[in-house]
């Protein structure tokens, strides 16, 4: 029997319920017995009658109270469940859908338990089933036995794209089913007819993740500045989160460049990120991340578009040697050496090595066979950038009509301004207009025009002039060729002119042209007609793997890819075609995220929700405690409180109500509760574990530092007190040496401002222990949910290289000599700081000088907690191994503990043992 | 005075118990005696007592041992000393022996009952001291400092609910005190009031309340009874009653007065929640005066 999501286990018994009207008769009836009192006085009162005859009834009040404790004594007898674990087991077949686009990947483990669950219950009923990933091509749905899908679902993955669900109405099978959908929340083409075709089937469930997904659109460079949009569902709270950007340090090793935050707005589902980097490091780049989001939609590969350019600067002053300064493209060449790659050599060489951008210095002769392969080069969308000189203004080059490699056409001879054989004053320079690419750039006033060619006045002149003098004669102009442009400045590219390139603007300028040279490496229009070779694709997860056994893809499925967003064909990835790179995303520049709909009928729940909750002791406890309140008002009403005590009985009714808990953390107000903790904190060496949030890991961890600590209190001089949970949002981590920090695969992403703590923890010789408890099965870096979860968290901390506990490490002779450290597993593997590059071996030591200072994390698998764990009684929780290798086990567990807590509180003293030998010889002197 | 079904076993306890209690009851009621300061009263004339009062010229009819013949040697006409009139006057206590006098609000103060004995004893040792004749009531009154131990034995406890003043003992032109709660039934009061006018009786009448009678702090339903049990009263809502109970209170109070007033007592009311020496002192005085 069941009252929207209660059902009760015993639903007669709710029939009592009928009782209460009689019983509220009843008890109104009888009043509450009186009390006896001795009082000489009493013959005054004779014949004194009440005036209220009310008062000889139980007061409403009482009544509504006793009523309430009855009535619950009846509900939670009557066995109430919460969220009951009703659902029909029916008989029909059971499907199972699963999205398994990128956004699910959020809470994959999470979709594939319930989808477990259900397979479960669909055998245990008898039930066919079937399941489907809906992003893969559709194919015919097959009920079969729910056993055979148990082991196919555990080896499936997100796809790192979002799935097509149109055609898969057209692959249903007949007749009538039960739907339980793992949906991502997100709507995707075609949902709404696949959901109306199957809620004509059957009953439809959908399973929905709470935890919102968020997604990055491709990062767009502008004016330097990398600007990323973020995008999340649902949109309801503000929140926080970080991009960072990655790509390979000068060594080739994949780092954190740079890291900026996204801000969303309560109600907002876009926040901009903008990240401002040096161009060295901006060619670097090679991906944006969310942090802590593990999803493909939350990664955004970058292609050409962001890399510096290969400029090739081309000028006929090869043979005028000794003329540095005077050459035509000296400046260019300085000016572009830091900030792009200069491709060198004439022009027919350069041509086959595709430079985004060719600047012609002066030069106005080119043969035909240059012409044409520039025109074909522009035409794939590279820009010629030319400069006038006096080559130029001699020649005949476009002057009775345009030429196709100039944009505007040329007047004979063109002109000289301020010299000293001609009127005028050298011409500054005009304020660029806003439709110019240099528009916003500040002139400096030093900044003058002796001499230049002029364009001939054209009908399109004034559009394609894009700096201009003061008296309007146009200095920079510009005309697209194909997918290319070409622009010439109408001044040298040396200072003979104009001081143009003695001035920051010439930098600024070339920025912003070279810039603006080719956005969007991968056009669609660029990239159909080609065959690309995936480098390395996304999974699901946002994780780069190797393209497998995907072969070249079409240009045009690429293209299509790059703009609805990409599918099996062409997952997102990076694909390269000879020199060019292009990236396709799980997000288009032009997505959004939109909440799936639900047609009526259709039961929407959490993964997680469908735990059932038993409510019958709460209520019965509430029964109680409105019984005990009972006594209180009663006697209350009966006058058999003391006068001083009905303040204090008033206070305890008071408490017995639920007292609404103020949520609101005000900032710094004096906060009693954690000063008391900070003080039980530092009253002497405490230990301290992560709260994960996982109870019975939480208890094991408290449980495992108390067996150390107790091992510790027998054995060294370290006594510390009782070890202490911490949760790493809210409390101070400075009063703690040593963090054990088990992994769950399900634990919260510390927030930005938690990182800061910990990182802090770290700087200042803190340590933490991080245990992933999966015994280093698959090795770091590994496939374990644990492992991966480790370096999800890992992201945010600084972190120094790591590498395996070397032989000679410190913390193998803290305390105890020992070679491994086993915890109830035994694995074989520990990672801890790694030494530096230059360590050597001490003389007539066997072990190196190794760094100074104490590691700040070491990594292990080995579930030591466990190991350690003992109850109140000392009494071990856990068995570790077998027999009496099993007590060796457990011991060197301890062993392992002692060290590493020596190791945090005196450093690497044992270290300087290196220097026993010089110190006895300066004692035998 | 006591009254018991059995006269062995009630007897021999009431005699431990007031051996235990006597002497306490003796200290505190000396302790307070000795608060108030006092002489023998003298009646401020002539006559028989030990102390001067004045010479005279002796006259006919004084005896010749009259003469005093020192003061008579320097002048020459012969004088006779004169000492004042000392009289002693005849005060009957009454303490009420009732359980309603048992009774005390609160287990910290004492019981209205043993506020009376103390009054009536301190005030029987202050009037001994001043040569009084004191006795309890029904008892014929005695000079002298043994008294009070015949005092103290006799203030003993009774079974009635409600105390009837004793009248029987008192001594034509005597005193009285009666010292009760006077909440009981009026009419032997007044029968014992008129007794004591008609011989010329005067006195005063000590209402001695516990706080909790003033107060009335009670509520809730209650079922009130005498201390004895033969009286009571239910009722649903004490604190309803409070306010009714005190006009009745206050109306005990002004008809006791009125009863004093017009037989020449003197009436107050003394809470045993306050000191006794307020209490003790106005009755002293109160009796002086009327001696006077």
């Amino acid at each position: 029997m069941t009252f929207g999501p209660l059902a009760f286990a015993a639903p007669g018994l709710l029939l009592a319920l009928i009782a209460l009207p009689i019983l509220w008769l009843l008890l109104r009836a009888i009043p509450p017995a009186p009390i006896r009192r001795r009082f000489p006085a009493v013959a005054l009162m004779l014949g004194l009658a009440d005036d209220e005859r009310q008062a000889d009834k139980t007061p409403w009040w009482l009544l509504l109270l006793r009523m309430l404790a009855v009535a619950a004594a009846i509900i939670g007898f009557a066995g109430p469940v919460l969220n009951p674990d009703d659902r029909e087991p029916g008989s029909g077949p059971l499907l199972v859908l699963m999205d398994c686009s990128w956004a699910g990947a959020r809470d994959w483990p999470r979709a594939q338990a319930r989808a477990a669950a259900a397979l479960e219950e669909a055998a245990r009923a008898g039930r066919p089933a079937a399941v489907a990933r809906l992003s893969d091509a559709p194919q015919p749905v097959v009920f079969s036995n729910p056993a055979e899908w148990q082991g196919r679902l555990a080896a499936m993955q997100p796809a790192p794209w979002a799935p097509d669900l149109a055609p898969w109405v057209s692959v249903l099978p007949e007749g009538g089913f039960d739907t339980l959908w793992l949906s991502d929340g997100l709507d995707h083409p075609g949902r709404a007819a696949l959901a109306a075709e199957l809620a004509a089937r059957g009953q439809v469930t959908a399973a929905l993740s709470p935890r919102p997904a968020y997604g990055l659109r491709p990062a767009t460079l502008a004016e330097g500045k990398i600007t990323l949009t973020a995008l999340r569902l649902p949109d309801a709270a503000g929140a926080e989160l970080e991009v960072t950007a990655h790509g390979p340090d000068p060594a080739g090793i994949d780092r954190e460049l740079a890291r900026a935050p996204v801000v969303f707005a309560p109600g907002s589902g876009e926040a901009v990120a903008t990240l401002e980097v040096p161009p060295e490091l901006r060619n670097r780049i090679n991906r944006f991340a969310l942090l802590g989001q593990r999803s493909a939609g939350a990664v955004s590969l970058t292609d050409d578009s962001l890399k510096r350019r290969k400029v090739a600067v081309i000028d006929n002053s090869a043979d005028r040697e000794g003329l540095q300064l005077l050459s035509a493209a000296h400046y260019l060449r300085q000016a572009l050496d830091p900030v792009a790659e200069l491709v060198d050599g004439s022009l027919t060489d350069v041509l086959p090595a595709k430079p985004d951008v060719i600047i012609l210095a002066d030069v106005a002769r080119l043969t035909e066979t240059e012409a044409d392969g520039i025109l074909d080069w522009l035409d794939g969308g590279g820009l010629l950038l030319r400069f006038a000189g006096p080559r130029l203004a001699a020649s005949d080059l476009a002057r009775s009509e345009e030429d196709p490699l100039m944009p505007v056409r040329l007047r004979e001879g063109g002109r000289s301004v301020g010299g000293t054989m001609s009127w005028g004053e050298p011409k500054p320079l005009q304020p660029f207009a806003e439709d110019s690419p240099f528009h916003g750039l500040a002139i400096p006033a030093d900044v003058t025009v002796s001499q230049q060619v002029l364009a001939q006045p054209d009908p399109e002149l004034g559009a394609r002039t894009i700096a201009a003098l003061a008296d309007g004669t146009p200095l920079v102009t510009r005309k697209t060729v194909g997918a290319g442009q070409v622009v010439l400045v109408h001044v040298t590219a040396n200072a003979e002119w104009s001081t143009l390139p003695l001035s920051g603007l010439f930098m600024q300028m070339l920025e912003r042209l070279a810039v603006s040279a080719r956005i969007g490496g991968g056009s669609e229009g660029a990239v159909e007609g080609l065959l690309w070779v995936p480098e390395r694709v996304m999974d699901g997860h946002g994780d780069l793997v190797e393209p497998g056994d995907l072969g070249e893809v079409q240009g045009d499925l690429l293209a299509q890819a790059l703009k609805d967003g990409p599918r099996g064909a062409a997952p997102p990835g990076l694909y390269r075609h000879e020199e060019r790179l292009v990236a396709v995303n799980t997000l288009t520049a032009t997505a959004r995220l939109s909440p799936a709909v639900w047609p009526a009928g259709t039961v929407v729940e959490g993964l997680g929700a469908t735990r059932a909750q038993v409510l019958g002791g709460w209520l019965l406890a509430a029964a109680l405690a409105l019984l005990a309140v009972d006594i209180l008002a009663s006697a209350l009403v009966l006058g058999r409180m003391p006068r001083w005590s009905k303040v204090a009985a008033v206070v305890l009714m008071a408490l017995a109500l639920p007292v609404p808990q103020v949520g609101a953390q005000t900032a710094p107000t004096p906060d009693p509760a954690g000063d008391a903790r900070g003080i039980e904190a530092t009253r002497g060496v405490v230990l301290a574990h992560v709260l994960t949030g996982n109870p019975q890991v939480d208890e094991t961890a408290a449980a495992g530092l108390r067996g150390l600590g107790d091992q510790l209190w027998l054995r060294t001089s370290v006594e510390p007190e009782p070890p202490m949970g911490v949760d790493l949002e809210n409390d101070e981590l400075a009063f703690f040496p040593f963090l054990y920090w088990p992994i769950t695969p399900d634990q919260l992403i510390p927030s930005p401002r938690a990182y800061a703590k910990l990182n802090a923890f770290l700087r200042t010789g803190g340590m933490i222990l991080f245990d992933t408890r999966d015994a280093d099965i698959a090795g770091l870096g590994g496939a374990t949910p644990e492992a991966e979860m480790l370096q999800l968290l890992a992201l945010g901390l600084d972190v120094p290289p790591l590498d395996i506990l070397p032989e000679d490490h410190v913390l193998t002779r803290t305390f105890y000599l020992l070679q491994d450290f086993p915890g109830r597993h035994t694995g074989p593997d520990l990672w801890v700081e790694a030494p530096p590059p230059d360590a050597e071996t001490a003389e007539g030591m066997p072990f190196r000088n190794l760094n100074d200072g104490v590691t700040p994390v070491i990594i292990g698998g080995n579930d030591w907690a466990a190991a350690w764990a003992v109850d109140g009684a000392g009494a071990a929780l856990y068995p570790v191994g077998r027999g009496l290798a099993g007590q060796d086990q457990r011991e060197l567990a301890y062993r392992f503990g002692i060290n590493v807590v020596m190791h945090v509180l005196n450093g690497n003293y044992k270290s300087d043992q290196v220097h026993v030998p010089a110190l006895l010889e300066r004692l035998g002197e | 005075m006591t009254l018991a079904a059995d006269p062995i076993a009630p007897l021999r306890r009431e005699a431990e118990l007031l051996g235990q209690s006597l002497p306490a009851l003796l200290a505190e009621a000396e302790m307070l005696a000795q608060t108030v300061m006092l002489g023998e009263h003298g009646r401020k004339r002539a006559g028989q007592g030990d102390e001067f009062w004045q010479y005279r010229p002796a006259h006919a009819g004084d005896s010749a041992r009259a003469i005093d013949w020192r003061r008579s040697a320097r002048a020459d006409t012969p004088f006779v000393r004169e000492r004042e009139w000392q009289a002693a006057q005849s005060v009957t206590l009454w303490a009420d022996p009732s359980r309603s006098m048992g009774f005390s609000g609160d287990a910290a103060r004492p019981s209205k009952g043993a506020r009376a004995r103390v009054l009536a004893l301190a005030l029987g040792i202050l009037l001994l001291k001043g040569g009084e004749r004191v006795g309890l009531a029904g008892q014929p009154p005695r000079p002298g400092r043994a008294q009070i131990v015949t005092l103290a034995n006799g203030l003993v406890d009774s079974a009635e609910d409600y105390g009837l003043p004793d009248a029987s003992g008192l001594v034509a032109h005597g005193r009285a005190v009666f010292l009760s709660d006077f909440l009981g039934p009026l009419e032997g009061l007044e029968t014992a009031l008129t007794f004591a006018a008609d011989r010329g009786v005067r006195g005063v009448l000590v209402q001695i309340l516990d706080p909790a009678e003033e107060d009335f702090p009670f509520s809730g339903r209650t079922v009130f009874e005498s201390m004895g049990g033969s009286l009571n009263h239910e009722t649903q809502s004490a604190a309803g009653l409070r306010e009714r109970y005190l006009v009745r209170l206050a109306e005990r109070k002004e008809r006791l007065t009125s009863l004093a007033r017009a037989v020449g007592w003197h009436y107050a009311c003394h809470h045993s929640g306050d000191l006794a020496h307020g209490a003790l002192l106005w009755a002293y005085q109160a009796l002086a005066g009327g001696m006077r």
